[in-house]
Order: structure tokens, then sequence, then C-alpha cells
């Protein structure tokens, strides 16, 4: 088993690397790998609660992230200096998360096999 | 004339530049990433909240719903559906979007 990490740093629907990285995700999960998911940047967007996308004939992809438990991926990690940043709180996150600072980050990042970037 | 930002303020300077070369009186539209500029938590660093104050701010609807910050946008930004915008196209001489 290798440990795989997605790191998200986009945010939701103004491009499309919030939903490639949750499909690559779910096949990763599918091969039974260690995956873990970080958000820094504007990736924090991507767990904002209360996401509508009626209004812009987008599938709402949110409510993906509350499933990933179901896959055993369990392991969202998000960056405080990011959150921060952007006047952000865990409160404000659709799911249960870490959150790390940036040298934890950093030190979660060096001990991956693989690193893939969204 | 009409300004029309689509980026993230903190990915791009689309809004940073939008807002060094307009002039007092101007409109602003945020589209898109760009909305996430005129949460009232990030208002003060996006600098939307100072343009509130010199500039007529409006953000799409569906946008800000989609993005899970219907309710959270700072003071002064108004809200327009599509038919707004496009109500804002037809009364503002020119428009820069500012890609």
């Amino acid at each position: 088993m290798k440990k795989f990490m997605f790191v998200n740093r986009k945010a939701p629907y103004g491009t499309i690397y919030a939903l490639e990285s949750l499909e690559v995700v779910l096949i990763a999960a599918t091969f039974d790998q260690d995956v873990s998911l970080v958000f820094l940047d504007d990736g924090v967007y991507e767990l904002i609660k209360g996401q509508d996308t009626q209004g812009i004939g987008i599938k709402n992809h949110s409510k993906t992230y509350r499933a990933l438990e179901g896959y055993d991926v369990e392991k969202l990690y998000v960056e405080r200096e990011s959150m921060a940043a952007r006047g952000l709180t865990e409160d404000d996150l659709l799911v249960d998360v870490k959150v790390l600072g940036s040298a934890e980050m950093a030190a979660l990042m060096a001990e991956q096999d693989v690193v893939l970037s969204f | 004339m009409l300004h029309i930002v689509n980026k993230s303020h903190t990915e791009r300077n689309a809004l940073s530049s939008c807002l060094r070369l307009a002039q007092d009186g101007q409109a602003l539209l945020l589209v898109e990433d760009g909305v996430l500029a005129a949460t009232a938590a990030a208002a003060a660093a996006s600098g939307i909240a100072a343009a509130t104050r010199r500039l007529k701010v409006y953000a799409l609807q569906g946008d800000v719903a989609a993005r899970g910050m219907t309710g959270r946008l700072a003071d002064g930004v108004t809200l327009v559906d599509y038919a707004g915008f496009v109500d804002l196209v037809v009364e503002h001489p020119n428009n820069q979007s500012w890609l």
C-alpha cells in the first residue's frame, strides 16, 4: 500500500479541478491505497457548508466529501494559515477535518509516496 | 463603465488591478470565483470593503449560492440574478472583463 496525497488548491466551480480531484480520490480509494486529502489556499473553499448550485447548472459535488468516509477515506487536512487568510474557521466546513499549521503540513507532505496536485 | 471580475482575489491579481484602475462611481460585478472577494470574511483583505464606498458593487446570485456564501456577503454588495447581469450591461456604455 502506498501513501497518496491529493493537494487541493482551487475554489470549486470556477474551474474543474475540485471535481476532478474528487474523481481521482475515489479511484485511488478503490485500489485500497492510503489516501489523504489536503486543502490549501483557495482549496479550503471547496469545503464550505451550504453550497447550492441550482442557479448555475453545475452538479453540487460538495456532498461527496461527506461520503468519503464510506470509501475509508478519512484523512482530511486543512491548513490553518489558508483558513485564517480567508476569515474562515472549522465551523464553516461541511466535514470533520484535522487542522494543521504549515510546518506540520509540510512534514505530512514529505512522508508521502505520491503527491497529486489539483 | 461596468467592470467584471471572475477570478479569485487570492489566486489572481485581476481584482486588484481592476480596483486600481476603476474610477469612483463606476460599477463592479463579481461572478464565478470572483464572488469570494465579496464575503464578509474576505472583504477587508480583498479590497471590496473599501470598494463599496466608492463603486457600485454587485455579485451574481447563482455563483454566490453555489459557493455556500448566501447571507454571508459584506455590507454594500448587491446581489443580482442573470437578468440583473443583462441590465447592468445594458445600463453602462461599456464594460471591461478582467480575465
